[in-house]
């Protein structure tokens, strides 16, 4: 469903600070597939995963989602597919606005935002009900701004806020990275969740060799641009944690 | 008690540029300086329509076309032309001149003798009376105007686009639209208080404009400091506030006349007075602290 045709990206083509950051990609991904991209800093990850969300356009290849040829589609047009967290636990949610108010610009992602006050009793009462899912007893502080959380607690809405609407694809940009253990985990464990009630394609990019040993069912290892490791479900589950950590060596 | 209604009355046509601050500085975080021009706008076209004998029911639409229009090109270039916010506000405000000289086609117009929306209806026999409840109305009016506005899905989408633009583009909100949008919104205001101050003082003049960017960042500073120490969330209540804000600093300005204080160190008191607004907070937390 997702289709990535040999793609390449080149940042400031023809400075001195040049950068290759894509060099050839070819890579599909399946319908409620969890891939998990791991690769070392500067291996491409997070250009691919924003080549895919819309907010960087390909030097030359194409990208298809659902068929669609959305190469040259801005990432706010993208949102009817895709939705997304970030690494900054801070940058997929508004701190100043509340609790409430954060959700319901997620539950109108791929609608128009328009002239009418879409806060009602029964919004109220489902926001509630999903927040509660969470058990972390967020449920009633829901008037509150969105600042007023921690990280991990605000990393766990941002991934609800993504199943508010219709949410076909899923982009976790390291969405533990700035996270205690304990919060990574609920939020890892919310996502897989996710993932399987709500039969989400997910692609997660994690620096976590235990996240990317755990989760997912199928594994890519990015080096400088270029694919070079692709686990199918059944490679994956062979794999030992210290495999990984020898891609790394 | 005049010298302090006629305070109240300045604050009151202050109430919209206040509003229209708020916008651009509070929600969008944009510090948009085409207010100075815009107001000014707001001022001449409505002098000119009047001199012209036009009733209200022209003139307020206009104006607020003509500031929406100014706003909307600082917005293009901030976001299309991807120039600094605020010099994009300097080369709207700087270029606004010479088209405001162009309306009036001199620097003043005199107002009075001709209607105006004060002369409109007559509630009261004392003009300066009827001249408050006519903006009383009016800024209850667009108080609610745009307290509905920020209430609703668009609204919600406006305020999130300013404080975390990555998640509102995520959640599929084209910023640039909605930043030129809410500069549109709050030069319409601006202007419209442009205008009701010209009918209120019964002249337009080519500087009226000049620094008048401050007394809108001084009511909303005023009302910020507010909302921060009582910690409010409710976006009636914040709007409520920069209109108080609007009027308190219209006050501080008629008592710094009142004492005695030459008028040549008038916005020299008036900046010393914002910068305190600004730094009670701070100075408040570190002798508790």
């Amino acid at each position: 469903m997702i289709d990535l045709k040999n793609i390449y990206k080149t940042f400031n083509k023809g400075k001195a600070n040049q950068v290759d950051a894509i060099r050839g990609v070819d890579l599909f991904i399946t319908e409620k597939e969890f891939l998990v991209i791991v690769g070392s800093n500067g291996s491409g990850k997070t250009t691919l995963l924003n080549l895919i969300a819309g907010a960087v356009f390909p030097s030359s290849g194409t990208v298809h989602i659902y068929g669609n040829d959305v190469t040259r589609l801005p990432d706010y047009k993208r949102s009817e597919w895709i939705a997304r967290v970030f690494q900054n636990p801070l940058s997929g949610t508004a701190p100043d606005l509340s609790i409430l108010d954060n959700f319901r610009l997620a539950a109108i992602r791929t609608k128009s935002k328009g002239l009418s006050i879409g806060i009602n009793e029964p919004f109220r009462k489902s926001v509630k009900e999903k927040i509660a899912m969470l058990g972390m007893g967020l449920e009633n502080k829901i008037e509150q701004p969105m600042g007023t959380l921690s990280g991990g607690q605000r990393q766990a809405l941002t991934l609800l806020m993504s199943i508010m609407d219709t949410c076909k694809v899923l982009l976790l940009d390291e969405p533990t990275a700035a996270l205690d253990p304990r919060s990574a985990e609920v939020v890892m464990k919310t996502a897989d969740k996710l993932t399987t009630e709500f039969g989400l394609t997910t692609i997660l990019i994690s620096h976590n060799l235990k996240e990317a040993f755990t989760y997912g069912n199928r594994i890519i290892q990015m080096v400088e641009g270029k694919i070079i490791k692709d686990l199918n479900k059944q490679d994956k589950a062979s794999l030992k944690q210290n495999d990984i950590f020898d891609w790394f060596g | 008690m005049d010298f302090y209604l006629t305070a109240l009355l300045q604050g009151f046509c202050f109430s919209a540029i206040a509003l229209g601050i708020y916008i651009s500085m509070k929600i969008f975080n944009i510090p948009d300086i085409t207010t100075d021009g815009s107001y000014t706008l707001g001022g001449s076209i409505t002098a000119v329509l009047l001199t012209h004998h036009l009733s209200a029911l022209v003139i307020v639409p206009t104006v607020i076309v003509a500031g929406a229009l100014a706003g909307a090109t600082t917005g293009f270039l901030h976001t299309k032309l991807k120039i600094n916010p605020l010099l994009s506000g300097i080369l709207v405000m700087y270029a606004l001149y010479s088209v405001n000289l162009s309306i009036m086609g001199r620097s003043n117009i005199p107002l009075i003798n001709f209607s105006s929306v004060f002369t409109w209806v007559n509630i009261s026999a004392n003009p300066n009376h009827n001249n408050f409840w006519i903006l009383l109305l009016f800024t209850v009016i667009i108080t609610l105007i745009i307290g509905y506005l920020l209430k609703t899905d668009f609204g919600i989408a406006m305020r999130a686009t300013g404080n975390s633009e990555s998640m509102i583009r995520a959640l599929g909100v084209n910023t640039d639209r909605m930043k030129i949008i809410g500069l549109a919104l709050a030069n319409a205001m601006t202007a419209l208080s442009g205008s009701l101050f010209a009918q209120l003082q019964d002249f337009a003049d080519i500087s009226m404009g000049i620094g008048i960017v401050i007394t809108g960042l001084g009511s909303v500073i005023i009302a910020e400091s507010l909302i921060n120490w009582l910690k409010i969330n409710s976006v009636w209540l914040s709007l409520a506030l920069v209109i108080f804000g609007a009027i308190i600093f219209q006050i501080v300005l008629a008592v710094t006349l009142s004492i005695g204080i030459d008028a040549t160190y008038l916005k020299l008191v008036m900046a010393l007075f914002v910068v305190i607004v600004v730094s009670l907070p701070l100075l408040s937390f570190k002798s508790s602290s």
